[in-house]
C-alpha cells in the first residue's frame, strides 16, 4: 500500500534522513520518503502491516522530531 | 476521503503567514526578552549588589536571569529531556541545554566571573534564531507551493440540468465537463463544444494564447480565456499533465543533488565530533596543564552553541527546492536536485535537429521558375504554376515531401485551394528519384488542357529523362519540375529553423557553455547550412539513431578525459536535448537529457531528467542559468556558514570568543543563509 501523509510544523532534512533510516528497519516497510521541503511523508508497506506500521512511524516522529505533527 | 480533505484544510493553514504554534511562539520569546532586558537592567545599574550585598548579588542575579531563560527554554529544556529517554544523545536541543545549563552552572566557581547573562542570552537567541527559521523555511515553502499552485481545485459538470461543481478527481475518461472563461481546465481532453483561446502560462511560463476548437486537444492547467468550452476528459486527473507536473516538481526534492546528501552526511558528523572537541576542549588542558577548570570549561561549552549544523541542513535543500520550483514557472521542470547540479556543471549541450533547432516538419521555403521559359501556347511559368503542377503530380505520393508540396499549394492562393484528383492520371513514383504523371491544366477558356507529363524529382529523374536542370544556391531538398519535357524550374524544401534557434545557441555560449553539437540524419549540406547559420561548434550529419547514441558516447568519453572529480566521474557535464520522440536511449546515456516541446507527451516526460515545455531551445540557456545561480548560492553558504563557525571555534579555543559571540554568529549565519537561499526561487529574469 502507498500513502502519501502530510506534516504540520517544523522538520529539518537532518532529522527527517534520521526519521526514513528508522522506518525503513521496520519490518515490511518497502519505501519511506520525508520530504522536509514540501512537508509529506510518503509509505510503501505491505498492506496488512500498514496501520501498524504507521503507528509505528509516527512515534518514531514523535521521538526524533517533536515538534512535527503527522496528520494522519 | 472527506478525512483527507480536513486535514487538508489544516494543511493548507499550516502554510499560512504564521502560524498559530508559532505566534505563540514569537509572544513568549517577547515575554522572555522583557524579562531578560529587566535582569540586565537590575544586574547592571548595581541594583542587586545594593539590596543583597556580596556574594549574594550573584545569586540573585543567578534567580532573575533563570526566570527568562526558563520561560525562552523550557520547551528546549524538555525536549532534551526526551531525547535522552529516547537514546536520541546528540540532538541540538540537549546540546544547547547543556551550553546554558553550563554557563548557569559556572556559578559554582567562585574565581570565574558570572556568566548567567550569557547562559539566559544564548538560549533566547538560539529560540528567535529558530523561530525565524520556522517563520522562513515556512513562507518559502508557501511561495514555492503558491508558484505551484496550477492545479484546478473543481470541474465543472452537469448533472440534473444544473452545473454543478465537482472534485476533478471524481471525473472518469469520456466524461464531460465545462470549462467558463477565467477556469483552468482540470483534465486534458478533446473539446466538444464550443471555441475559445487558451493560456499555457502556468505551465511554459510565457503567455501564448493558442486556438481551441471543436475536436482541438486541450491540456489541464491551461486557463480558458473567451469562450466556454465543453470538454471530453481523455485522460483521468491522476494522469493528466498538471497532476505529473505537480508530481515531478514535488518529488523532484527526493532526489537529492550530492551536494545535498553530503551536507546530510556532514551534519551527522559535525554535531559529534565538535561536541567530542568540546569535551577534550574543557578537560585536557586543565587536567594536563594546570589551566583554570571554570575557563576551560567556558571554551568547551562555547563550542557547544556552534554545534547546531541548523544554517546548512536547512538552507542547502531549500536552496534546491526554489531552484526548481522557480524553474518550473519559467517551463523548466528540473527532475531531481541531482539534475540540477548536473546541469550547472554543463559545457557541451548536443541537439538532435530535428524538433529542437528546427520544427521537424518540412516546408516549401521558396520557388523558383525558369526565366524565359514558355508552353506551347505561349504562357509562362510563374511559382503558381511551377507549384500547382507538382502538387498535382504527387497528388498520391504519401511521401513527407510530397505532403509538403500539397500543403504549400493548398495554403497559396486564396487559402483553400484543393488538388484536383481527376486532373492527375497515369501517377508512376519512380524509385527514390521522383514521379512521373500525366496533369491536365484550367485553361484560360474555362475548358481543361490536354494532360501532358509532369516530372518531379532530383537531377537524377531529370538526367535519366534527358533534360537539363539547373542547381540551386539554397540548401535544402531541391525538387525540380519538369513539364511537357521542359525545364520549368524547382521547388526548395527545408526543415525550417526556429526562431530563437541562433539566439538560443548564443545564449548556450554567453552562459559558459563551450561546445554545442548538432546531431542529425540529414544530408551533409544541410546539417552543413544550418550549423554555419546557428553559429553551432559542432556537427555530425547522415547518422541513423544507433550513431547519434554512439556519438554522445564519443562525447562523454571526451568530457571524462577532460578532467574527473574524485568519484571518478567527468567534472564537465554533457546535456543531450531531444524532441523526446524516438530519442530515449540517448536521453538516458547523457548525463543531463533534456526533452523539449513536450507539454503533454508522458512518454518524453519520463524519459528525460529536464523537461522543457514549450518548444523554445533558448530556455535551455535559461535552465543552465538558473542551476548555476542555486549551485552558487548553495556554495556561498556553505562556504559561509562553515567558514564562520570555524572562526568562533577557533576563536572560543583560544578564548577570544565569547558565548554572546558564539550565538550570534551562529544564529545570524543561519538567518543570512536562509535569506540567501530564498534568492533562488527569483528566476524570472532568466528566462529573458
Amino acid at each position: 500500500m502507498h500513502k502519501v501523509i502530510k506534516l504540520d510544523g517544523d522538520i529539518c532534512a537532518n532529522c527527517a534522513s534520521k526519521i526514513e533510516d528508522q522506518i525503513k528497519k521496520i519490518d515490511g516497510v518497502e519505501n519511506v520518503r520525508v520530504n522536509a521541503m514540501t512537508l509529506k511523508f510518503t509509505l510503501d508497506a505491505d498492506d496488512d502491516k500498514f496501520d501498524d506500521i504507521l503507528d509505528e512511524s509516527v512515534r518514531i516522529f514523535g521521538k526524533i522530531e517533536p515538534s512535527c505533527e503527522v496528520l494522519v | 476521503m472527506r478525512d483527507g480533505r480536513k486535514t487538508d484544510a489544516r494543511w493548507q493553514r499550516a502554510q499560512g503567514a504564521m502560524t498559530k504554534r508559532q505566534r505563540a511562539w514569537r509572544n513568549r520569546i517577547l515575554v522572555a526578552l522583557a524579562l531578560f532586558v529587566v535582569a540586565m537592567v537590575l544586574d547592571e545599574s548595581g541594583a542587586l549588589t545594593a539590596l543583597f550585598g556580596t556574594p549574594g548579588d550573584v545569586y540573585a542575579a543567578f534567580v532573575i536571569f533563570l526566570v527568562p531563560y526558563l520561560v525562552s527554554g523550557y520547551d528546549v529544556l524538555a525536549l532534551a529531556f526526551k531525547g535522552i529517554i529516547h537514546g536520541e544523545a546528540f540532538d541540538e536541543h540537549l546540546l544547547m541545554s547543556i551550553a546554558t545549563i553550563g554557563a548557569f552552572a559556572l556559578v559554582l566557581f567562585p574565581d570565574a566571573g558570572p556568566h548567567m547573562a550569557e547562559g539566559a542570552a544564548v538560549m533566547l537567541f538560539y529560540q528567535v534564531g529558530e523561530l525565524f527559521q520556522s517563520y522562513a523555511v515556512g513562507k518559502s515553502r508557501k511561495s514555492i507551493a503558491a508558484m505551484m499552485d496550477i492545479a484546478p481545485d473543481y470541474a465543472n459538470v452537469m448533472r440534473d440540468g444544473r452545473l454543478t461543481q465537482v472534485d476533478p478527481d471524481e471525473l472518469a475518461v469520456g466524461d464531460e465537463f465545462v470549462v467558463k472563461p477565467g477556469e483552468r481546465i482540470p483534465l486534458d481532453g478533446v473539446v466538444v463544444k464550443g471555441s475559445s483561446q487558451v493560456d499555457t502560462a502556468a505551465l511554459t511560463g510565457e503567455s501564448v494564447p493558442r486556438q481551441a476548437a471543436v475536436n482541438d486537444e486541450v491540456i489541464s492547467g491551461c486557463v480558458n480565456m473567451t469562450g466556454v468550452l465543453t470538454v471530453r476528459a481523455t485522460k483521468p486527473f491522476g494522469e493528466s499533465t498538471v497532476s505529473r507536473i505537480l508530481e515531478l516538481v514535488e518529488n523532484a526534492s527526493d532526489k537529492k543533488a550530492r551536494t545535498e546528501s553530503f551536507i546530510t552526511r556532514f551534519a551527522r558528523v559535525y554535531t559529534p565530533a565538535v561536541t567530542g572537541l568540546a569535551v577534550l576542549l574543557a578537560v585536557i588542558p586543565p587536567l594536563l596543564f594546570g589551566g583554570s577548570w571554570s575557563d576551560w570549561i567556558f571554551r568547551g561549552l562555547t563550542f557547544l552553541v556552534v554545534s547546531c549544523p541548523c544554517a546548512l541542513v536547512i538552507s542547502v535543500p531549500l536552496s534546491f527546492f526554489g531552484g526548481i520550483g522557480g524553474s518550473s514557472r519559467i517551463g523548466v521542470l528540473i527532475k531531481g536536485g541531482n539534475y540540477l547540479e548536473a546541469l550547472a556543471r554543463v559545457d557541451t549541450v548536443v541537439f538532435d535537429k530535428t524538433g529542437t533547432l528546427t520544427n521537424g516538419t518540412f516546408s516549401v521555403v521558396a520557388v523558383h521558375p525558369s526565366e524565359g521559359v514558355a508552353d506551347e501556347r505561349g504562357v509562362a511559368y510563374d511559382a503558381d504554376r511551377v507549384l500547382a503542377l507538382a502538387a498535382h503530380a504527387e497528388a498520391f505520393s504519401d511521401h513527407p515531401i510530397a505532403g509538403s508540396v500539397r500543403d504549400a499549394y493548398a495554403a497559396g492562393g486564396d487559402g483553400a485551394r484543393k488538388i484536383d484528383d481527376a486532373r492527375v492520371t497515369d501517377v508512376h513514383e519512380q524509385g527514390g528519384h521522383g514521379v512521373r504523371a500525366l496533369v491536365s491544366e484550367p485553361s484560360a477558356d474555362g475548358l481543361t488542357s490536354a494532360s501532358r507529363a509532369v516530372l518531379v524529382g532530383n537531377d537524377k529523374l531529370m538526367a535519366e529523362n534527358g533534360i537539363d536542370c539547373t542547381p540551386c544556391e539554397l540548401t535544402g531538398t531541391i525538387l525540380h519540375v519538369a513539364h511537357d519535357g521542359r525545364y520549368i524550374g524547382h521547388i526548395v524544401i527545408a526543415d525550417v529553423v526556429k526562431e530563437d534557434a541562433a539566439e538560443a545557441i548564443r545564449r548556450l555560449h554567453e552562459a559558459g557553455v563551450t561546445k554545442t553539437v548538432m546531431l542529425t540524419g540529414d544530408r551533409e549540406e544541410v546539417a552543413a547550412a544550418v550549423a554555419k547559420r546557428l553559429g553551432i561548434d559542432e556537427y555530425h550529419a547522415q547518422l541513423l539513431p544507433q550513431d547519434k547514441v554512439a556519438q554522445v558516447e564519443r562525447l562523454l568519453a571526451d568530457e571524462a578525459a577532460r578532467g574527473t572529480d574524485r568519484h571518478g566521474q567527468a567534472r564537465h557535464k554533457l546535456a543531450f536535448v531531444g524532441d523526446g520522440i524516438n530519442d530515449a536511449p540517448v536521453l538516458m546515456r547523457a548525463d543531463v537529457g533534456i526533452a523539449m516541446g513536450v507539454m503533454g507527451s508522458a512518454a518524453a516526460i519520463e524519459a528525460a531528467d529536464v523537461v522543457l515545455m514549450d518548444d523554445k531551445p533558448s530556455k535551455i540557456a535559461a535552465a543552465i542559468r538558473v542551476a548555476r545561480k542555486t549551485m552558487g548560492i548553495v556554495w556561498q553558504n556553505i562556504v559561509f556558514a562553515l567558514g564562520v563557525k570555524l572562526l568562533i571555534l577557533v576563536l572560543a579555543a583560544i578564548g577570544l570568543a565569547s558565548m554572546w559571540m558564539a550565538v550570534f554568529g551562529d544564529v545570524g549565519v543561519a538567518v543570512l543563509a536562509i535569506l540567501n537561499a530564498m534568492r533562488c526561487m527569483n528566476v524570472k529574469k532568466m528566462a529573458r
